[in-house]
């Protein structure tokens, strides 16, 4: 029963995204996202009592599946240079494979703060990726390759530069995938954070 | 006349720190009316130093103070051979302070092979072996007077101590210093914000404090039963641990931002987590002076 319940809210997760990287977040209705899905309003209700609640459960559930794919990388016993490259891999790859998804994180989540000030102060709702991103860096440093530096210095230019990207490849700007720039990406990152 | 216990306190390489906390001990009288030193330092007794090498006291218990070195000798003679001798003939063997204990600030010192009794930092030594079953640590610099004095009562009402993996009673190691600290709610709300001295303020993030990794009983039983370091303003330097004495003990290490030692058990998965919620929001009270009218 919860597993079905649980199921039935990544569908309308999934749905209300898709609506929202077409339609934009503002002009997206909940009976929109209940029509996309053939339910009643009412019954939407059921699942997430208003939008702004739909709109941080979302960030959450994107947070939740970066932060697992990013541990996965995290627990491997590989050089932080082959670490940096994965987590790029992981977040292009997650960019092509659900564009909605990092479209989300970058348009609505961090352009809409003011849907985001109750409930998920500070990076509450990004915790689980935050998190990652913090062991990356934290083990990077312990081992003696990165260099040890302020954690926004580094998380900006890290993510920063993976938003930039996948934001001019939304925008139709790049001539290549974002899988063709993984070598110089990687390269670049790792090189600006490195102790080398 | 009342049976009390013999002790011998003997002094290795030592600042003496031990023998002065132990003087602040509040209740020294009747202390020394249920135990008598064969030998100590500076409180008087029967035995000179020359008697206490060149013959065979009886004693029950044997306390040593300060690192330990074939080569170092009280006496003229050494104090590992000392400790042989008197080690055969006593009930118990403490380890006060951290340096009898793990070698502590004097493993520095330029004698060779200096060590703990039993212990060099978190290595266990050969040395002793055979005595591993007679001996208690109290770990400390310098160590509780307490925490010692309520160890050799322990002993003379032959109750039986839990020892944890370094050999310290568990009845005061098994605690860490953080545990009853009054900063405690600045630490749950990462609220740092300090200034040496001053009452605000947890300084685990930014001053060093090692209190969350250091067992204990500093904010249990107080010093001189008024105050702890952590209380009055100054970071714990983690000096009933195996790795003390450490550098820079006054900032705390971190690797971009993350402190590199984390509270005693707690995952850094589960640590980022926590911090990451209470750092999100802003506790006013906790922000301000505890008393700013
Ligand atoms: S100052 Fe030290 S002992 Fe006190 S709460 Fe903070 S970490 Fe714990
Ligand atoms: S507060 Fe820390 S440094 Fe101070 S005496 Fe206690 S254990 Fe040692």
């Amino acid at each position: 029963m919860l597993d079905r319940k649980k199921l039935k809210k990544e569908q309308i997760m999934q749905s209300a995204l898709e609506l929202f990287a077409s339609k934009g977040f503002y002009s997206t209705t909940i009976p929109d996202i209940a029509l996309s899905l053939k339910m009643s309003v009412g019954n939407m209700y059921n699942y997430f009592k208003s939008k702004d609640i739909l709109a941080r459960e979302i960030i959450k559930y994107i947070s939740v599946y970066l932060g697992k794919k990013l541990r996965e990388i995290n627990e491997e016993d590989i050089p932080t240079k082959e670490k940096t490259r994965k987590i790029i891999e992981v977040y292009f790859k997650t960019a092509s494979l659900k564009p909605e998804m990092i479209d989300y994180f970058l348009r609505i989540y961090l352009s809409n703060r003011e849907v985001f000030k109750d409930g998920c102060e500070g990076m509450i709702c990004v915790n689980e990726f935050v998190t990652e991103i913090m062991i990356y860096f934290e083990e990077g440093v312990k081992c003696g390759d990165l260099r040890e530096q302020d954690f926004f210095s580094a998380f900006g230019l890290f993510m920063g530069y993976l938003g930039g990207m996948v934001f001019l490849k939304g925008e139709n700007i790049l001539p290549k995938d974002l899988d063709g720039y993984v070598d110089d990406i990687a390269f670049n990152i790792y090189k600006a954070l490195s102790t080398e | 006349m009342k049976n009390k216990m013999r002790v011998l306190w003997l002094s290795a390489i030592a600042c003496n720190g031990n023998t002065h906390s132990f003087l602040n001990y509040p209740f020294l009288e009747q202390f020394l009316d249920d135990f008598e030193f064969i030998y100590h330092p500076v409180i008087d007794s029967h035995y000179t130093l020359e008697d206490i090498v060149s013959k065979e006291i009886p004693c029950d218990i044997l306390l040593i103070e300060g690192a330990i070195s074939k080569e170092f000798q009280r006496a003229d003679v050494s104090v590992v051979d000392i400790i042989e001798k008197y080690s055969k003939i006593v009930q118990k063997i403490v380890t006060v302070g951290t340096c009898a204990t793990f070698g502590g600030i004097f493993r520095e010192s330029g004698y060779s092979e200096t060590s703990g009794l039993h212990f060099d930092q978190d290595k266990p030594s050969e040395r002793f072996h055979d005595l591993l079953d007679k001996t208690i640590s109290v770990s400390g610099c310098p160590v509780h007077p307490e925490v010692l004095v309520n160890t050799l009562y322990a002993i003379k009402k032959s109750a039986a101590l839990k020892l944890d993996n370094f050999l310290r009673p568990k009845e005061f190691y098994a605690y860490t210093i953080h545990n009853g600290c009054t900063r405690n709610e600045y630490f749950e709300y990462k609220v740092d914000n300090h200034q040496f001295g001053e009452l605000e303020g947890c300084m685990f993030y930014d001053h060093g404090c090692q209190a969350p990794f250091t067992h204990g009983s500093c904010n249990k039983i107080l010093w001189n039963e008024v105050n702890s370091k952590t209380r009055a303003g100054l970071s714990c330097m983690g000096c009933t641990e195996p790795t003390f004495p450490k550098q820079n003990l006054f900032s705390t290490k971190k690797n971009m931002a993350i402190p590199e030692n984390l509270p005693v058990g707690v995952g850094k998965r589960v640590y980022l987590t926590l911090a990451g919620i209470s750092k999100a929001f802003k506790i006013d009270r906790l922000e301000k002076k505890l008393f700013d009218d």
